[in-house]
């Protein structure tokens, strides 16, 4: 086990525990950043799609990962995004404009969706977040000048100072527009989380009471989570809509949420790297399930392909899987697996027990 | 304004519909607390299985003997479901169940797209077609049953909640599960019974729905609707789930014929919505302030 000695105080809320960790994370930017001379156009287009997936992921996580507020209907921010980010371009912005004003618009409508969703808890938060989704889906086919209504929208080509950076044409520099975006995003969320707010958003996620009780404010906590989720989402949104060129209201359907929640869960929630992992997983997936039936009707002469749904039962199956036997997701998982090794001979088989709490409600009837 | 009586009427058996199936979450929530997402889509499986052993071309049962059949098979899947992995998540936090629920529920749709496909099918009724003819305003006897079993139904289930042991025990192991054991309720048990009572209602639900059109795995998505309508009327009330529904039926069409189409489809979340704020427990609410 690596000791840490710490001989300042500022050691304790230091991003990084020690060199070696930093050294990890500087060495995977690199990479990162190498992709483009390293894989081809299809490969390089995957991976940017999971950086998108990735920035999603953590927009949700700040909600459902770190304040405890689980939303259904995260697929909406991500059309207000979309939406806001194109329609703005459209109106002759410059894409460095444009973008972060996007991120705002969604950012407000979600702070000012949680102004009144806040004072639900739990369930009821759920709920109201995909009635949302379904009030904006509607809005975004009546409002048709915007929108484009049903026929939907053409996402302009991005140029920053005479650079282009399409999707198409300039692909590695679209890819390093989607992973400076997502460093920057972690790297401010990873402070987030060291600062005063973020441990307010820890402290709101495991007792409401107990953080009041040491003088949070609750209500502006979730509003101010709630408002960073919706506008990072809404970042995404919008590069998600560059990345396919051509959108309407269903590239943001209720799977959509669905598999927001599935990256969050699968990944492991409460961990920013969880978002990460649940969004390769949910991008490598259906290429994974490809293969797969390719292997199977080679095989054996089962021809899987004529069965509609299976990729979505496949991920279904995954899921309740993960819920059930691992709700700390894959993060979670690999935690577990390093301390096991790190501490080799003592682990004890005990040392993981979830917690259980038995239900007492506030209902009187 | 015979138009409205129409339309009202007929949003009536609509929200009777939605009212069941809200009664199936209600059911869940009064006994464990817990939301099942995927009772929309039990609805739809269970639509299905009764045309499985009613239609001509499949079993060919008689309706009645076939709904039944479906109704206890159905029963047996809810109980079944939280049998092997709902009691997986007990004492584990609420949103897990919401996500297990929502992957439950593209389960659910693929066993039925595999078995009866994609296509929409259309389950034989003894009423089909035949109509009432009273001043200018038609009523189907369609409709009429579904209101009859709605009320009935609706009936039963209060009285069951009120006045048995089971019902009360089902009560009491979701007010205070601890204390519940203690005093000897056999809690897991109770959970068990209710979820299979639920998908017992929501057969009825897919199959009063079934003779109202045709049917597809993806009617399960009404399920979002009849939430609304569970929230509306406060989660944990089964008149207040039957109201919301009705609520929520009626506006819809009027609105449709009133105001353009797509604030007709949002009407039922709006409603939602603007109930969630100013009352945060439904209109029947049953919260009071938590205790530390």
């Amino acid at each position: 086990m690596r000791a840490v000695f710490k001989t300042s105080y500022d050691r304790d809320i230091d991003l990084h525990e020690h060199g070696r960790s930093r050294a990890k994370i500087a060495v995977l930017l690199v990479v990162m950043a190498a992709l483009p001379f390293l894989v081809g156009d299809y490969y390089l287009a995957e991976a940017a799609n999971t950086l998108i997936w990735a920035l999603a992921g953590m927009g949700l996580m700040v909600a459902v990962g770190h304040t405890g507020q689980v939303s259904l209907g995260h697929a909406a921010f991500l059309a207000v995004g979309a939406y806001a980010d194109t329609a703005l371009m459209n109106l002759g912005l410059p894409f460095l404009l444009s973008f972060p004003l996007a991120g705002l618009i969604a950012g407000l409508f979600g702070a000012l969706l949680a102004v009144p969703a806040v004072r639900m808890s739990g369930i009821y938060l759920a709920i109201a977040t995909l009635a949302m989704f379904v009030i904006v889906e509607e809005l975004v086919i009546l409002l048709e000048p915007i929108t484009g209504g049903v026929g939907g929208l053409m996402a302009p080509s991005i140029g920053i100072f005479g650079i282009s950076f399409d999707r198409y044409a300039a692909l590695p520099n679209f890819y390093w527009l989607c992973l400076a975006v997502t460093a920057l995003v972690t790297w401010g969320y990873a402070n987030l989380m060291r600062s005063p707010t973020g441990r307010s958003f820890l402290a709101v996620r495991d007792s409401e009471i107990s953080a009041r009780a040491l003088g949070i404010n609750v209500t502006r906590t979730r509003s101010l989570a709630f408002g960073l989720s919706s506008g990072v989402t809404g970042l995404a949104g919008a590069l998600m809509g560059h990345y396919i060129g051509f959108f309407n209201y269903e590239l943001f359907s209720i799977f959509i949420s669905i598999n927001l929640l599935l990256v969050v869960t699968i990944g492991g929630l409460g961990f920013i790297q969880g978002a990460f992992l649940g969004a390769i997983l949910i991008t490598a997936m259906p290429q994974f399930i490809a293969i797969l039936r390719d292997n199977v009707n080679a095989t054996t002469g089962i021809d899987l392909s004529g069965i509609p749904g299976l990729d979505t039962l496949v991920f279904s199956l995954i899921l309740i899987g993960f819920i059930i036997y691992e709700p700390a997701g894959l993060y979670g998982r690999w935690l577990k697996m390093r301390f096991w090794l790190e501490v080799f001979p003592l682990a004890r088989r005990d040392m993981f027990r979830r917690q259980k709490t038995y239900l007492k409600t506030e209902r009187m009837r | 304004m015979m138009e409205l009586l129409q339309l009202v009427i007929g949003g009536l058996a609509n929200g009777c519909i939605y009212g069941l199936v809200a009664l199936g979450f209600v059911l869940i929530y009064k006994a464990s607390e817990g939301v099942n997402f995927a009772q929309g889509d039990m609805m739809m499986l269970g639509a299905f299985i009764a045309l499985g052993f009613g239609n001509a071309e499949q079993m060919g049962l008689a309706f009645v003997p076939a709904v039944l059949l479906a109704m206890m098979v159905m029963f047996g899947v809810g109980w079944g479901v939280e049998r092997v992995v709902v009691r997986r998540l007990f004492g584990q936090p609420q949103y897990a169940l919401v996500i297990l629920t929502i992957a439950l529920g593209f389960v659910f749709r693929f066993v039925a797209g595999s078995i009866w496909g994609y296509t929409p099918l259309v389950l034989e009724t003894p009423f089909a077609g035949l109509n009432l003819r009273t001043g200018g305003i038609v009523i189907s006897l369609a409709d009429l049953v579904t209101i009859a079993v709605t009320l009935l139904l609706t009936l039963a289930l209060w009285a069951f909640f009120a006045f048995t042991r089971i019902g009360l025990a089902a009560q009491a192991s979701s007010q205070n599960q601890m204390a519940a054991y203690i005093v000897g309720v056999p809690v897991m048990r109770i959970n068990s019974l209710i979820w299979g009572l639920s998908g017992a209602v929501a057969t009825v639900a897919g199959v009063l729905y079934a003779t109202r059109g045709a049917i597809d795995p993806n009617i399960g998505l009404l399920g979002i609707k009849a939430f609304a309508a569970a929230v509306i009327g406060g989660l944990g009330s089964l008149p207040g789930a039957l109201l919301g529904g009705l609520l929520i039926g009626v506006v819809e069409p009027v609105a449709g014929r009133y105001a353009p189409g797509e604030l007709a489809k949002m009407s039922p979340y709006i409603i939602m919505l603007i109930v969630l704020v100013t009352r945060p427990g439904g209109l029947f609410s049953q919260i009071q302030m938590k205790k530390v």
